[in-house]
């Protein structure tokens, strides 16, 4: 946070899969619609919102695991476009998945499952070399090395994210996507590898986007926070502002609606219920994604999408009445 | 008289690798009216417990020990034809996954609707009836067309409402939720707790919430037990919990939740790994990742301590710090082990 430099840029980024419908017909699902945003170096912006909101897209469709439908994305001043550009930013950019069970190959030992990045991208001499630095990212992440022969089925979850994490810090990155990489593991385990991203970016200096919809999670580790629905941005603003005064109805009724472990807090708190389901992503409504929902929606809000504005400094929202429910 | 009365339950899964005592020497009452939170990590026997209480183990688990009372009546050794009569009437579940726990070949009326027959005299036509008007009860939109419906077409949300109408469709005393809304997002979540608790007060009914999410709990429950390891390691109300835990698992699970105010700050983690019922430790089961282990914990199980009348805890702990301000006083051999504890392990 110390220096704001902008580490990387998404413009007008959007990722459409094509749904069979027929037999020669298909649809686009919109899974990212138009988002844009910036995270500065060494700083950790969390992505929060619903399943199907379209937050695990974006993570993916950054590293050009899916190869983005239009828009642009920029690491460090240089736009990321050709597939050496690719191949160049994934030494920097890597990735943490979900689920520490289906993430791991089961017939690699640890040692080799960290060392593939390295294997890769040719990052070594000596067979010496690789497996110094295979040591020295298993003590990263706490663990021993007598763990490097073992196979994944041989961990407990919080031990087998730990190995994904090392994976992920072998290519020695700036920038980590964190896809949910604590919702598998249990509540007493969460918070050792939640303090594990921390140590890690204070030590390596790291970048983060971390997806999740664990609100309280993001909260903790984030140091700005954007709200994804439907495939759009509707609030992106510093951490604790957004849970003091959150603006958009969306993450007024999202932040509300988290069970806070505290009973007094928890009976006296109102929650905002949403009537109803998010709609399907196939048959997103027309102009403000959130308006089927919305106790405020007015016409203007079926005509026209709201545009993702800057209400006061660092505080962007996409609402047409933004001015009016404040 | 209490509605469900579970004492002294002892239930183990036979492996290959040798006996795993999934639920050891668990005791609770629950009446009528109430909401008990049971919480635990996975494989604190916390489901092994309510399916315990159904009599639904899978094949290779039994319940070895402790009697089970709904009513007065004694249900373990009781026979399949009570359980029936029991199961879905008198005491209902509802499963975590609402993916899974409907079948896709049926329609959600036939679901519905074979709940009714199987458990009530009413005829198809009442049952129809019945199913339209419990699907109404959990707010699902025009019932009669959803009646048609396949599971497919339901969204977790509905899905997990319809759940909840067939759990609720024989107006049941008990309802056990399973983690009923883990794989649900918050704004659903919160949806289906509401809808739970209204009920509850509609109803009366008395309901067993099963969950590792202390948000959940704090929200809704009157009273809570954590287990750990298949034991139960402290109970009271949520209150009591929540404001003055007594045993240093309980303790280290609060400390280690993200709320408002730990932003910026290091979680304070428990440390270690979750235990492995197959070599579980002679003592006390948490003491191995327990900051404050003694030698006492090593070596002997804390039994059951009462704090006060609304709390009980399992934890050598509570000695010491009765020890220590005077309300337990040391006069002949046995309490020495309290004193002997006074030095730290490690």
């Amino acid at each position: 946070m110390a220096d704001k430099k902008t580490l990387i840029e998404v413009k007008d980024l959007k990722e459409y899969f094509y749904i069979n419908t027929g037999l020669f017909s298909s649809k686009p699902l919109k899974a990212v619609d138009g988002v844009s945003f910036t995270i500065n170096k060494g700083e950790t912006l969390g992505l929060v919102g619903e399943s199907g909101c379209g937050k695990t897209t974006v993570g993916r469709t950054m590293l050009h695991l899916y190869k983005p439908t239009s828009g642009e994305i920029w690491y460090d001043g240089k736009q990321i476009k050709s597939r050496s550009d690719i191949k160049e930013f994934r030494k920097k950019a890597t990735m943490v998945f979900q689920d520490p069970y289906s993430s791991l190959n089961p017939r690699m030992t640890v040692s080799d499952i960290i060392g593939e990045p390295l294997d890769v991208h040719g990052l070594y001499k000596t067979k010496q070399e690789r497996q110094d630095r295979i040591l020295e990212l298993m003590s990263y992440v706490g663990l021993n090395s007598e763990h490097a022969a073992r196979y994944a089925h041989e961990f407990s979850g919080g031990q087998r994210q730990r190995i994904g994490i090392a994976r992920s810090l072998a290519v020695n990155p700036d920038f980590i996507v964190c896809d949910e990489p604590v919702s598998a593991l249990d509540v007493s385990i969460q918070a050792q590898v939640i303090n594990m991203f921390d140590e890690l970016q204070e030590k390596l200096g790291l970048t983060y986007l971390f997806v999740a919809h664990d609100l309280l999670v993001v909260r903790h580790i984030s140091d700005r926070i954007a709200v994804m629905y439907l495939g759009k941005m509707v609030e992106l603003a510093p951490a604790s502002e957004i849970y003091d005064k959150p603006l958009h109805p969306y993450s007024k009724s999202l932040l509300s609606a988290v069970p806070i472990p505290d009973p007094k807090i928890a009976r006296a708190n109102k929650r905002i219920v949403l009537s109803g389901d998010i709609p399907s992503p196939l048959n997103a409504p027309s102009g403000c994604p959130f308006r089927t929902r919305c106790k405020y929606a007015t016409e203007k809000c079926a005509e026209s999408m709201p545009e993702f504005k800057e209400i006061s400094k660092g505080h962007f929202v996409a609402c047409h009445h933004v001015a009016d429910i404040n | 008289m209490a509605l469900l009365e579970v004492k002294n339950l002892q239930t183990s899964f036979f492996t290959d690798a040798g006996e795993v005592k999934a639920v050891n020497d668990v005791s609770f009452t629950l009446d009528r009216g109430k909401v008990l939170g049971i919480v635990g990590e996975s494989g604190s026997g916390k489901s092994v417990t309510a399916y315990s209480i159904m009599q639904i183990l899978a094949g290779t688990g039994k319940i070895v020990g402790g009697s089970i009372k709904f009513d007065g009546q004694e249900l373990v050794g009781a026979g399949e034809k009570v359980m029936k009569n029991i199961r879905g009437n008198k005491i209902s579940i509802i499963f975590q996954d609402p993916m899974t726990s409907l079948n896709p070949t049926y329609t959600i009326g036939h679901q519905l609707m074979e709940a009714i027959l199987l458990h009530t005299d009413r005829d198809r036509k009442q049952a129809y009836e019945r199913a339209v008007e419990m699907l109404r009860l959990v707010n699902v939109n025009e019932p009669e067309r959803r009646m048609k419906q396949y599971p497919y077409e339901f969204s977790g949300g509905m899905r997990q409402r319809v759940m909840i109408a067939m759990a609720l469709a024989c107006e049941p005393d008990i309802l056990i939720a399973d983690e009923p809304t883990t794989a649900l997002d918050v704004t659903i979540q919160a949806q289906i707790l509401e809808l739970m608790g209204s009920l509850q007060k509609e109803l009366g009914m008395a309901i067993i919430m099963i969950t590792h999410d202390l948000g959940v709990v704090a929200q809704i429950c009157d009273e809570v037990i954590v287990m750990y390891a298949g034991s139960i390691c402290e109970q009271g109300t949520a209150d009591e919990i929540f404001y003055n835990p007594c045993h240093e698992y309980t303790k280290g699970l609060l400390r280690s939740i993200p709320t408002t105010d730990t932003a910026g700050r290091k979680l304070q983690p428990i440390t270690g790994t979750p235990i492995d019922l197959l070599n579980m430790p002679k003592g006390c089961p948490f003491a191995p990742r327990c900051n404050f282990a003694m030698k006492i914990c090593i070596n002997h199980r804390a039994e059951r301590m009462p704090i006060n009348s609304d709390h009980a805890a399992a934890c050598w702990m509570n000695v010491k710090h009765g020890v220590q301000n005077g309300e337990i006083e040391i006069e002949n051999d046995e309490p020495k082990n309290a004193e002997k504890g006074g030095e730290t392990v490690g």
